[in-house]
């Protein structure tokens, strides 16, 4: 089953939320919607889970359309909406039982999909929802949203707030569930987590500025990277922002990634002029781009 | 780097921080809207409501008349009584029967009765008894109408005893029915049982609806089988059976420690109850359609329901002193008309044939309020 | 107390009646450090947090903020740290200058310096179109920076920062970074917690709390030697997945030396 979206708009008031989005799914894959808040990240998860209307343009999920065919569309995918809507006043199982049956399942028949996740919160399930950590809510809204085995997932940042061991839990579990044949839909701000969709889109500002697979995503970065570091990253940022040939730098962690308009960028002038502003300790290293360096190119 | 503030600064420099953060409280209230609505315009409408609403005092109260005698003093006593501004003739009844029958109907307050051959009385023993006969379901109106009824006879007594050597006399004998006692829970009771209802059908209602939208759980609801009837439904249910459970603890604690009786059938007691609250549910979920979140919710149904209910449902104030346009507007209030219909049954006995005009206006307002909330029960988000 | 620390923590503890959420952590921050405070929700970071800033009462142990004891003082904390975290930060339905001169006169600034910081303020972020505007109808990077200036208004020693970047596009945190960066050149401390492990790597030195103790401290660099891992990332998964060795009392350095060594890649390294 695939997702299939054609010039959609939204607009609030005079803000223009998203502007002419068009991209596909297919049908199986795990596809990331990379952006910051105020992306349109929500937007277009709303749309497409028939909970807005688009002021232009065509959304389809699994082949029915999101405005005639909303009702089947609502019967069919599984959603997790932003900061997990849980009921907290309702135990881990409470709150699985109830999705289970407004969707006409029940937990032991799609137990199978859940399983791996819901046997790390199965200690707990007579706790309410509302005393949960944060990666333990993550986990149960996730096996909420699969109970009544959807073909369709989308999953609207499932890992923001939440703790970098939960969210590698959090893929795995993702990986595992694609092998089940369902089409998942993530958004997430984390640019290290797009590195493990099959493909992914990024966004800002309500536009789409790439879309294709990690690894060919970085090759959209115009020019070589350089990890610079030296013994003052203040005094290094400073200097560096003055430098005639600078075309873009950013901090990353304990280096810098610096890099020059020139074509031929000979890296000893740049550690000269480096120590004339009595920096020491500098190094110099060529590095792959980051699919961060690419966003941040594209967003410019 | 930061200098520390000389010693003799230091309660000024207390005070600019208060100050400051005075001057941001207050640019707080004065940008958000609700809060000045609640400041400037709650005040200002009680004011008025409570100015023109509130009052013991009567006007036009409708009474009927039974005069076994016909004669001219009874004429020109009923005269003055029609002349004065607190009271209008409503009827002439011909026997004691019929001052059931006129109460029950509910409109008439009170019944002036005159003995036989009052005239001759007066004229023989320079004496003579009038009988008022209130209803006492509200008693401090019943008080009131008592005292002014006395009021008029006392003047008409002394118009007879300035052209005369004896003194003449006209005994009132005041009967308070339904309330001989005019104990105040008689009327309290149906008052604090609508509010309750209202309170818990209404307010309750919306606020668990509006708790969905706020905690987000709503959206999911949303992107279910789930149909939007079934959400309303299934939130209403509860409200239901907890409203029941309300009332009849309410009319089991007046019966057995108010001794309250409950003159007429428990059964259409039971089945109004219903009714209003089945009302009132559903001006909860109306409330719910309009309110992004719990606060507005509360908020909408505290100063919408409640205070209109208190003041305007008649179960304080006497609605038929008020002026002409909040008589008006108390029509609307579903409360006014259940307020007639319990005190009705449970006060005066009446049955389903003196109730049925209120029962069907609160019929038609359910079904106004359950046809608006499904048109404007979104959805979508938006 | 050593002149160049600006926060010394000795075994500070804190309990919930028998749930103990902060255990006998002890560490020193120095003047003009930014050290970064990680640890996964539940870890006892944010109640570690409400100690130091003197919202909270230790239930036993000692620490030193700024010069002042964090039981016997919290007030004087109050008026010598910043704090800004991710929740709240400026009043959203007041305009920038207003929002400045509120935190200015907040903290006991005087009307000429007020203007003077907010003059130079608005220049530095490049605000001068909105400084009339309702801080609420920002852009959320532009809030944070504005934040993030309030914050330091008095020129206080250290400035706390609780998640201050959640949200924010990654050139507007790299931004926000440069302005730490900055305030730290210039002297002052920068005590943050993050969820970012990438920006972990930003700080002098990381310590990392697992329940409720401090399991690492260190550069970022000596830390990922420590676990022979290429990131912040893989440390703090290495950290919260090993069963904790307690720490000898009083310091705050991992020495087990029988630490798993083999280096795993994970997909969330780079």
């Amino acid at each position: 089953m695939s997702i299939s979206i054609t010039n959609v708009s939204k607009s609030y008031k005079d803000v223009k939320a998203l502007q002419n989005i068009t991209f596909d799914v297919k049908p199986g894959e795990l596809f990331g919607l990379i952006g910051p808040d105020g992306a349109g990240k929500t937007t277009l998860f709303r749309i497409l889970t028939t909970l807005l209307l688009a002021d232009e343009g065509i959304a389809t999920v699994a082949g029915f359309d999101v405005l005639k065919d909303y009702k089947t569309i609502r019967n069919s995918v599984g959603y997790m909406p932003g900061k997990f809507s849980l009921y907290q006043d309702l135990t881990v199982e409470e709150n699985l039982n109830f999705f289970a049956t407004i969707f006409g399942t029940t937990i032991e028949e799609n137990y199978d999909l859940i399983k791996d996740i819901y046997i790390q919160i199965e200690p707990f399930k007579n706790r309410r929802a509302g005393k949960l950590s944060g990666g333990m809510k993550q986990k149960l809204a996730l096996s909420c949203a699969l109970i009544h085995k959807p073909k369709v997932l989308f999953l609207d940042e499932p890992t923001t707030g939440v703790d970098p061991v939960s969210r590698k839990e959090f893929w795995d579990m993702l990986k595992r569930l694609q092998k089940h044949g369902i089409t998942i839909l993530v958004s997430t701000p984390y640019m290290d987590e797009a590195a493990l969709c099959d493909r992914i889109a990024l966004i800002q500002n309500g536009k789409i500025l790439e879309i294709d697979t990690p690894e060919e995503i970085v090759k959209h970065y115009p020019k070589t990277i350089f990890n610079v570091s030296a013994n003052n990253m203040y005094q290094l940022i400073k200097s560096l922002k003055v430098y005639e040939h600078l075309y873009s730098i950013y901090p990353f962690g304990e280096f810098v990634h610096y890099s020059d308009k020139r074509e031929k960028f000979n890296s000893d002038d740049l550690k000269h002029y480096l120590e004339t502003q009595n920096l020491s300790d500098i190094q110099i290293n060529q590095t792959q781009p980051t699919i961060e360096d690419t966003f941040m190119e594209l967003a410019k | 780097m930061r200098k520390n503030p000389p010693l003799w600064g230091v309660r000024g420099a207390y005070m600019k921080r208060f100050i400051g953060f005075i001057k941001k409280e207050f640019y707080h209230i004065f940008r958000d809207r609700r809060s000045l609505f609640i400041l400037f315009g709650m005040p200002i409408a009680q004011i008025l409501l409570f100015g023109f609403a509130i009052t013991n005092e009567i006007n036009n109260v409708d009474v009927a008349i039974l005069d076994h005698s016909k004669d001219a003093n009874t004429q020109e006593i009923i005269n003055k009584i029609s002349a004065s501004k607190y009271f209008s003739i409503n009827q002439l009844i011909i026997n004691e029967k019929d001052i059931e029958t006129v109460f029950k109907k509910g409109k008439v307050k009170a019944v002036l009765s005159f003995e036989k051959d009052f005239s001759k009385k007066l004229i023989k023993d320079h004496e003579a008894t009038v009988q008022i006969i209130t209803d006492a379901t509200d008693p401090n109106t019943a008080n009131t109408i008592s005292n002014y009824v006395n009021n008029i006879l006392q003047n008409y007594t002394q118009g007879l005893n300035n052209k005369a050597t004896i003194a003449y006399q006209i005994t009132p004998q005041t009967r308070m029915d339904y309330n001989p006692e005019l104990k105040s829970v008689f009327m309290f009771v149906p008052g604090v049982m609508t509010i309750i209802l209202m309170l818990v059908s209404a307010m309750m209602t919306s606020i668990s609806i509006t708790r969905e939208k706020e905690l987000g759980t709503m959206e999911i609801l949303l992107v279910s089988p789930l149909k939007p009837l079934h959400v309303i439904i299934g939130k209403v249910i509860p409200y239901i059976f907890l409203s029941v459970i309300n009332a009849t603890v309410i009319i089991v604690l007046s019966i057995f420690i108010f001794k309250m009786p409950v003159q007429g059938s428990l059964i259409l007691l039971g089945l109004e109850s219903v009714l209003f609250i089945i009302t009132a549910l559903a001006l909860g979920i109306l409330i719910s359609t309009i309110s992004a979140t719990q606060q507005t919710a509360m908020m909408i149904s505290l100063m919408g329901l409640m205070l209109p209910v208190i003041l305007l449902s008649g179960f304080i104030f006497p609605i038929s002193s008020m002026p002409m346009i909040l008589q008006v507007i108390s029509n609307i209030i579903p409360a006014k008309w259940f307020i007639i219909i319990i005190k009705g049954i449970m006060l005066k006995g009446v049955g389903l044939e003196y109730v049925w005009k209120e029962t069907l206006i609160l019929f038609g307002m359910t079904v106004f309020f359950i046809a608006l909330s499904m048109k404007k029960y979104k959805i979508r988000l938006e | 107390m050593n002149n160049k620390n600006v926060i010394e923590v000795e075994n500070l503890t804190k309990t919930f009646g028998d749930f103990t959420a902060v255990n006998a952590i002890s560490f020193e921050v120095r003047k003009g450090e930014i050290f970064g405070f990680l640890g996964a929700n539940g870890a006892g970071k944010t109640t570690a947090m409400k100690m130091l800033i003197g919202i909270s009462n230790p239930t036993s142990g000692k620490a030193n903020v700024a010069g002042f004891d964090v039981f016997t003082d919290a007030d004087n904390i109050k008026r010598n740290i910043g704090y800004m975290s991710q929740k709240f930060a400026l009043y959203d339905d007041l305009t920038v200058k207003e929002n400045i001169t509120f935190f200015g006169g907040i903290y006991g600034l005087s009307r000429a310096r007020i203007k003077e910081k907010a003059n130079a303020l608005i220049s530095e972020l490049g605000l001068q179109e909105v400084t009339n505007q309702l801080v609420g109808s920002l852009p959320l990077g532009w809030k944070q920076k504005l934040a993030f200036s309030v914050s330091l208004i008095h020129d206080p020693k250290i400035v706390f920062l609780d998640e201050p970047t959640g949200g924010v596009d990654p050139i507007t945190r790299r931004q926000f970074w440069e302005m730490i960066y900055k305030a730290s050149y210039q002297g002052t401390t920068v005590f943050v917690t993050t969820h970012y492990m990438d920006e972990a790597e930003y700080c002098d030195r990381v310590s990392i709390m697992v329940n409720g103790k401090i399991e690492a401290l260190d550069t970022p660099k000596k830390l990922k030697e420590q676990f022979n891992v290429a990131t912040m990332n893989d440390v703090f998964l290495k950290l919260a997945r090993s069963p904790s060795p307690t720490l000898p009392k009083g310091k705050g350095v991992n020495t087990d030396k029988d630490y798993n060594h083999e280096k795993k890649s994970s997909p969330l390294g780079s």
